[in-house]
């Protein structure tokens, strides 16, 4: 929806326009824009109007550094630009080596001059990211378990204009700090020449630098700030002052997150009819070698002995018929159909160069924004998958049958992939992805069925000039009958 | 997203097996003081479950009394050492659960709303055990304000002419309201985070300035507190209207995206005139991405936001047919979508129950915002008027949206009010009606009665 274009009016140019202008439709995004003498006047469509710092608050090992991880590949999925800023990592920059806990006692000066530095540094950088670069929100990602800390940055939230939303995790349960401290401490640099004994040691003592300072956010003296403290990891959460549409969001996503250890596994439906003839979209049935795949993923499921599993599908013959296969209940979402690819349902890429040349180039210039005819963009389908996203968030075990340009999207959000990058992620079929949350990210186990199909990936062609010939258009095509 | 089912899951063999939002019924019970919103949340909740299609309903305790009572005398009824009294107050409870648990186990209800004061620990404690009995979940919703502002604003708006008030003058009964809320306020027992710690709730403080949100458990439940983080009570209007109109409504034709005729731009600039003697402060003007409403907000010089997701319904393969071209070429689809238009789907098209799906963030981020007008669409309309108006799902694809017209909505009391303003610039009619013969037989006349006139 921002379209850098040459010549765009401002707001205030915008307003000043009295008489109805004419309405041109941008031919890659098919977008209705007024334009006056061939200019694009353009307002962008803003989920806030000020630039958004998401502040985390917690003592060490509390989930924050997850939280701003996942909160940040969240946002950047659904179209906001977001960036995270670890202060942890501009430390470890500044200091190259880390020695003991001893750097992060209260009373050490120096290490207090240098984390101060680090946290500054970090605040220029999200304000450069804020202001210049385009991003639309930051999360600063710190203990700042001081009010003293967290009114500097407020202070500096002010003076360049964005709004500030803390999210604190408070946690107490010896376990859950245990595991955080196996999972994601031991591997850090900071830790690379101990054993696992003295770092946690080592940890522990550094937790308890920062417990005789804490200052929890108060539902009293911080009643004017706007934030969410996470208790327990999700079982209670305190919510103040939600301010925009932004903040009501991350609310949201951030109440239907967990932790509990469980298997995301997507797969595209068995090969189709219209597979086989390289034709895209419509709504076959599977073909024999499609029904012998459906065959063998009820088969990899049972091995791999799934507690329970829940089956979704699309509302379309061919997943369903893959679904049908297993022999367990499924629930069919719409949202989950294919990409509707408009005028050019039902045809080979070899008609679609025949019949809109123009459209197939367009297409191959910005896939994930180009809006086929009558049809959907890879962004659009985001924003129909993000319900599916929601809920895969609140379940434990997952099997998601899908679709090429849908398992694109979703696995573009786990394995955190760019808008560039996500149209041309390889889903063959006959393949099962096994997603598993891990550390920060998310383990990928590719599981080839062993079932032969067509190969449906078309690689971006070198030509992607509306001029080129068809032999370059169609240089990228994979094989078909 | 999910259409919400009125039974148990079923297993896949069944053809088009909706997808189930719970395991179990779940019951939503309110708690709170008198003149908390106990009663406007739990009206608003029902209003827009029902709307996503989760069937649910309200039983207001209240109710339950003033039918038993017939006459209300005095806030002496509430006294605490009232034996009479909370004889009868507890045997209206019992009723309502039980009606509860009739809609819940039999009717096919999925969500029931029991909206009572709830205020101490034993009453809740008698519920939680009622539901435990039924295999129901239990969320509590409490309401807490200390205000006295709204308080005053509440008892004004929905007290005032509530029965039990009707004799009253305002001041006579605004006192004894007052009185009445203090029988209660001795014996409150708010949900406490300690004590309550293994209940599943959302304590929504000072009309959403804070919530606590306790053990959410599943999906419903995390719906529903989304929904509650994002309704406010500040006063404003919701415009809905149509695009002006277009080359294809003169035509008779259906969906398409064609441009506005001299009428419908003489529409949009009575539209720009009439939104300005509005006076509205900071109006918020969304379009679809079609455009014909481009068109018309084009008109209004004000910015405004094109959501993709304002888009007419997709007439599948009947995009731009006239009615008498539909009936011609596919007069059994014709025939089905007579028979249930809220649930038919176009061959490879949508249906009003796929747009309610698709709109429904508009729906949440309407609730977040304050004045907004919005240009759509006639389905799309329709689904949003369903909404606001709490209108059935068979009512919803009938509900009239003429060209034209703005339709002012301002929500009052427990409601919303509607203003229906003409622009006074003439128009085609869209709107056809159900004819009487819906079978698959029917001739190509009973079919075409109800279509309007067209070029």
């Amino acid at each position: 929806m921002s379209d850098r274009n040459p010549r765009m009016l401002d707001n205030d140019e915008f307003m000043l326009e009295t008489s109805p202008r004419e309405l041109t439709q941008n031919p890659l995004r098919k977008i209705w824009m007024p334009c006056r003498n061939g200019h694009i006047a353009h307002r962008r469509v803003c989920m806030t109007n000020c630039p958004t710092i998401i502040v985390t608050v917690g003592l060490p090992a509390r989930g924050k550094t997850y939280i701003s991880k996942k909160l940040t590949r969240y946002l950047n999925w659904i179209g906001v630009p977001t960036k995270e800023f670890n202060v942890g990592q501009y430390r470890r920059e500044c200091l190259k080596i880390y020695k003991s806990f001893e750097f992060f006692r209260p009373d050490n000066e120096e290490g207090l001059k240098i984390r101060h530095q680090c946290a500054t540094s970090a605040l220029n950088d999200v304000r450069q990211y804020l202001s210049i670069e385009g991003g639309q929100v930051a999360v600063f990602d710190a203990t700042n378990t001081t009010r003293e800390r967290r009114g500097t940055i407020v202070k500096f939230a002010e003076q360049s204009g964005f709004k500030v939303f803390f999210v604190e995790s408070v946690c107490e349960d010896p376990d859950v700090i245990a595991q955080n401290i196996v999972q994601v401490k031991l591997g850090s640099p900071d830790y690379i020449h101990c054993d696992t004994e003295e770092a946690i040691e080592d940890f522990m003592k550094r937790i308890k630098c920062y417990e005789s300072s804490y200052q929890p956010l108060d539902e009293v003296l911080d009643r004017d700030l706007s934030y969410i403290k996470i208790m327990d990891v999700g079982r209670r959460y305190l919510v103040n002052r939600v301010m925009d549409h932004i903040q009501s969001r991350i609310v949201y996503y951030l109440m239907n997150i967990h932790i509990t250890p469980r298997s995301i596994y997507l797969c595209r439906h068995g090969e189709s009819d219209l597979n086989i003839k390289g034709r895209i979209g419509g709504d076959s049935g599977l073909s024999a070698r499609g029904r012998e795949f459906a065959k063998s993923l009820g088969e990899f499921l049972q091995d791999q002995n799934i507690k329970d599993l829940k089956v979704w599908t699309s509302q379309m013959k061919r997943t369903i018929q893959t679904a049908e296969s297993l022999g367990v209940p499924y629930e069919q979402w719409k949202s989950l159909n294919e990409i509707n690819a408009g005028v050019c349902e039902e045809m080979m890429y070899e008609e679609i160069q025949e019949n809109f040349p123009l459209e197939f180039a367009l297409r191959d210039q910005d896939k994930y924004r180009y809006r086929y005819p009558k049809g959907e963009s890879y962004e659009d389908l985001v924003q129909r998958l993000e319900p599916v996203i929601m809920e895969l968030e609140r379940q434990e075990n997952v099997l998601v049958v899908c679709h090429q340009a849908v398992m694109r999207c979703l696995l573009a959000y786990f394995l955190d992939k760019t808008a560039d990058e996500l149209p041309y992620l390889k889903c063959p079929l006959h393949t099962v992805l096994k997603l598993t949350p891990m550390a920060y990210g998310c383990k990928v186990e590719s599981v080839y069925l062993g079932v032969d199909s067509v190969n449906t990936h078309r690689d971006r062609p070198e030509n992607v000039n509306v001029q080129r010939t068809t032999e370059d258009a169609l240089g990228t095509v994979p094989l078909h009958f």
